[in-house]
């Protein structure tokens, strides 16, 4: 088993390339999730202030009427 | 075509597509990862050190696809003033800038073992440092403008002036005396590279290019998102919503619009 880490002496060099892009990879997706996630939902808060705008206004042109 | 670059469009079609490739995309790269760590044997002159190659070639790969892809992208925009094709090399920037650092940094770690040095001022790696700084300069030059069409304007002028970078980074290993190698897969007489380590490299390969696109939708999806948000607060219809977080009182508006 240490002998597969040891790479043949090689081990520090081979383990933090593969590690450096395995934290490159992930970080990238994770940051893209959150900011989808963010904006979900930034987008959700201004669909329902505009949804309740609407009905207000079609009360008031209701009323209007 | 044009069509399929419609924004809705875009997402109806990626959506029922996205679970199936991200599931491919990381089974390829569990695969590769076997094979690459595992299963292929030392190189007689690398040692183990080879293994490195099958993060290396796929990332450097990538850093030029991903280019290639946005400079097309930016081409269609200045073009056809097609929305997607920005927005798709606004999303696709990032992801060849990861790429283009990766490969750059696992050369790093692969020179100083093979060659006794971290970095040489040669074509191969400064072509490749400079196609970093294309991205990084794409990146911050889109985002410069208040006004997002000038930003992927400039963007995209920049994109194609920088696609003159991409077959000096290709060539420059036959083109200028170097350290790095000269290409062993894509070549005139067929790949120089053994069959045991062509397949963790294609594997790797292909894991990597499913992991852009998968990246690359979901990219798309939040830039969407975004330009809807903006659109949204600049249709003004968001003005007065500090006035509206009070308590509605109907009969009073209601008297004020008689």
């Amino acid at each position: 088993m240490s002998e597969f880490f040891s790479m043949g002496g090689y081990g520090s060099y081979i383990w933090s390339s593969y590690g450096v892009a395995a934290i490159a990879m992930i970080v990238l997706l994770l940051a893209t999730l959150r900011g989808l996630r963010n904006s979900r939902r930034e987008l959700d808060q201004l669909e329902t202030v505009l949804h309740t705008k609407r009905q207000r206004r079609n009360r008031k042109s209701r009323k209007a009427t | 075509m044009h069509r399929f670059a419609k924004p809705s469009v875009f997402l109806k079609l990626t959506a029922p597509i996205l679970p199936w490739l991200a599931g491919a995309t990381a089974m390829l790269i569990a695969a590769g990862l076997y094979f690459a760590l595992f299963a292929s044997p030392i190189d007689y002159q690398q040692g183990d050190t080879v293994r490195i190659m099958y993060l290396h070639v796929p990332s450097a790969w990538m850093g030029l696809f991903c280019y290639v892809g946005m400079a097309i992208c930016g081409a269609m925009s200045l073009i056809w003033k097609h929305p997607l094709a920005d927005i798709c090399a606004r999303a696709t920037a990032p992801i060849g800038a990861t790429f283009t650092a990766l490969c750059l940094i696992t050369g790093s770690l692969w020179g100083e073992p093979m060659w006794g040095t971290w970095w040489v001022w040669d074509a191969r790696l400064t072509s490749m440092l400079i196609l970093l700084f294309l991205y990084l300069g794409y990146i911050a030059l889109v985002n410069a403008f208040d006004d997002p069409d000038r930003g992927s304007k400039a963007g995209s002028a920049l994109a194609l002036v920088g696609a003159v970078n991409v077959p000096i980074v290709k060539f420059s290993v036959d083109w200028w005396n170097t350290l790095h190698q000269p290409a062993s897969i894509v070549r005139m007489d067929g790949p120089a590279v053994d069959p045991s380590m062509q397949l963790p490299l294609a594997l790797m390969i292909l894991g990597f290019t499913g992991y852009y696109f998968v990246v690359l939708i979901l990219r798309v999806r939040l830039e969407l998102n975004e330009r809807r948000i903006r659109a949204l607060h600049l249709s003004g219809m968001f003005d007065d919503t500090a006035q509206d977080a009070e308590p509605y009182d109907p009969g009073h508006n209601a008297e004020a619009s008689q």
